[in-house]
């Protein structure tokens, strides 16, 4: 079906960072349009559209913003672009490669909520994407577009670049607020801790991802209406994905939310044009590293928030990793579950030791040394981790990033006992490719 | 020089300005102080703590939580190589196995001309994998003699990247006359462009 393409509109342009080119192609139009009418009326259009969150939890932007408590200020906006998910590459993307359209959107965020002060938190490796943010907030403070009344009305608002210094566990929003406040980057406990009531200096604070904000552009400039009638019913607009691993074709790709299944996007010639070298599927990731991992049988399913909730796993922050019929399941699992283990704040017990001890034991397992107790042993740290291991996951952490760490070990133990039983018993082990008796 | 100089201090203080509250700066000061001196140093962090009114030890507490700030030197050059999961799928460890054997040092450690190399988590560049950054500037699809042509580039001076430390060339600069100013926590004042009370809380 054709629809029309909204954050990746400009990303043909190699101009497009440019305040000139952006300006010419669109740009700004719908904060003028928006400092015309209410705040309100935007923030009932944000609303309207159900713009569901892109950082991974997939919360409604719009009901968000709702949460602040009336008559509390100031209000801060906080944008979260500490993209770090394994297997994610959009808001770098995005940054790098319209950042006045994400400037544009968190001026109408700031508009819509009463938010007096921006903090734009960029991943601390992304150096090109901080040049192309501060060029363009120079650029946009020159025009007028941001700071003191912004367009000659009563609207002011400053912008301020800051930077984060390498924590995956950052992207969690108040760890994010911890670490805007020069602390080390622990996530805080909800309640009391929900940003919206208690965030930055313990005041009302909304904090959205930068895909999120970069939405709002063309949803003021087009309308809601315009922007549901993309979509499918729990999914609308249109929705980024970056798609890597064994594909002929790695690439990020801006599709109609829920309508596009898995199939198009891995095997369509637009898209990711399938397996590479004429292999087959063993396994995909469809949601970043935290995603319970799909296979052949998940497909067919739409790129849609239900039902790949429903199927046992999640959109997540729009990474697709496929993983073709030779993989090494158990390294792949070891590789996710390191990276859980490296990234562990070290808050809470469970997450600290539960995600060193498992990487210790799959590191024992592939380096020969696994014993016949192991995978038991990997189910029972998991479950003191994720109690049940089910999905949604239950959890004995502050955060998610601990019960993260059981997804890959309970997908590929429950899919591919038999390659970690290999690697445990036999002397010359072997990788058995899907479809294999 | 590990204490700021005369022009980092000004820009330190440009910095702090820009926050509510002066801790905030803190992080962007460590990436200030590594700026200058390649890594953090001891007496850095100290003058860290004056300038922000904190002790040395919570300025530690802070710089020895991410992964970023080097607390000792570290060679004018760090090879991040990806080892995230796509990556990974895509060779990564035969690549830090490559580095490894051609520069011949291990992960961590520096060679006498000043190039380090590092697995490190994912860097955000997944469907350009393999990848690695050097001095975080990326560098895709990298095989073995395109790593090796990388560290020739380095050693003849043909790939020009900051030395370790620089981050964005381009820093933000705000002017008095066009900011909005902080928004202090102490004000409880409803923003200027705000509808009276009853009208603002009916629909939201």
């Amino acid at each position: 079906m054709p629809f029309e393409k909204v954050v990746t509109r400009r990303f043909d342009n190699l101009e497009a960072h440019k305040i000139d080119t952006y300006v010419a192609t669109g740009g700004y139009a719908s904060l003028r349009k928006a400092l015309d009418t209410t705040p309100e009326a935007v923030h009932n259009e944000v609303k309207a559209a159900s713009v569901l969150g892109r950082g991974g939890a997939g919360f409604p932007a719009g009901v968000k913003w709702g949460f602040c408590p009336p008559g509390v200020w100031p209000r801060y906006l906080v944008v979260n672009g500490d993209e770090s998910e394994p297997g994610t590459y959009k808001d770098r993307q995005l940054l790098e490669r319209d950042p006045h359209q994400v400037i544009e959107g968190c001026l109408l965020a700031c508009y819509a909520v009463g938010l007096t002060q921006c903090f734009l938190y960029i991943r601390g490796e992304m150096a090109h994407a901080q040049e192309r943010v501060a060029a363009a907030l120079n650029e946009a403070y020159e025009a007028g577009y941001v700071g003191k009344n912004i367009l000659g009305t009563d609207f002011s608002v400053d912008i301020v670049l800051h930077w984060g210094a390498g924590a995956y566990i950052v992207g969690e929003e108040t760890a994010l607020i911890e670490s805007l406040e020069g602390n080390r980057g622990m996530p805080r406990l909800k309640p009391p801790f929900f940003p919206a009531a208690v965030g930055l200096y313990g005041q009302p604070t909304i904090v959205n991802n930068v895909e999120t904000l970069a939405n709002l552009p063309w949803i003021v400039e087009h309308g809601a209406e315009a922007y549901t009638a993309m979509g499918a019913e729990n999914s609308k607009g249109t929705r980024v994905f970056a798609v890597s691993g064994h594909v002929n074709n790695p690439g990020v790709f801006e599709v109609e939310f829920g309508t596009t299944t898995f199939r198009d996007i891995i095997e369509g010639s637009d898209y990711a044009g399938g397996v590479r070298d004429g292999k087959k599927l063993k396994a995909f990731i469809p949601g970043g590293a935290s995603a319970p991992w799909f296979f052949e049988e998940h497909l067919d399913l739409p790129l849609e928030k239900t039902a790949v909730d429903q199927a046992g796993s999640m959109l997540g922050s729009g990474a697709i990793v496929v993983m073709d019929q030779d993989t090494d399941m158990v390294k792949a699992c070891h590789n996710l579950v390191r990276f859980f283990a490296r990234e562990s704040c070290g808050k809470c017990t469970p997450c600290r030791e539960g995600t060193t001890w498992l990487e210790r034991i799959l590191s024992r397992i592939i380096a020969g040394h696994g014993r016949p107790s192991d995978l038991s042993l990997l189910t029972e740290v998991c479950e003191n981790i994720s109690p049940g291991i089910a999905w949604p996951p239950k959890q004995t952490t502050i955060c998610p990033l601990g019960p993260s760490a059981v997804s890959p070990i309970a997908s590929s133990i429950e899919r591919f006992r038999n390659e970690f039983e290999d690697y445990i018993t036999l002397s010359d082990r072997r990788v058995i490719p899907v479809g294999a008796a | 020089m590990p204490r700021l100089s005369e022009s980092n201090l000004r820009i330190a203080h440009e910095i702090i300005s820009r926050y509510p509250r002066a801790k905030s700066a803190l992080i962007p000061l460590l990436h200030l102080s590594q700026e200058q001196d390649g890594y953090v140093a001891d007496d850095a962090m100290k003058h860290l703590a004056e300038l922000l009114d904190l002790t040395p030890a919570e300025v530690l507490g802070t710089c020895s939580f991410y992964e970023m700030f080097k607390r000792e030197p570290v060679g004018d050059y760090r090879i991040n190589i990806c080892h995230g999961i796509a990556c990974h799928l895509l060779g990564a460890d035969d690549l830090i196995h490559h580095a490894e054997e051609s520069l011949g040092v291990r992960q961590g450690t520096v060679t006498g001309d000043g190039i380090s190399i590092e697995g490190v988590e994912c860097i955000a560049a997944c469907t350009e994998a393999p990848c690695l950054q050097v001095n975080y500037r990326y560098m895709n699809k990298v095989d073995n003699a395109g790593f090796d042509a990388l560290v020739d580039g380095i050693r003849d001076g043909s790939v020009s990247v900051p030395k370790h430390g620089t981050l964005a060339l381009t820093r933000q600069s705000i002017s008095e006359d066009k900011a909005a100013g902080n928004s202090m926590v102490e004000s409880n004042d409803p923003p200027a462009w705000w509808p009276e009370p009853a009208a603002a809380e009916g629909g939201n």
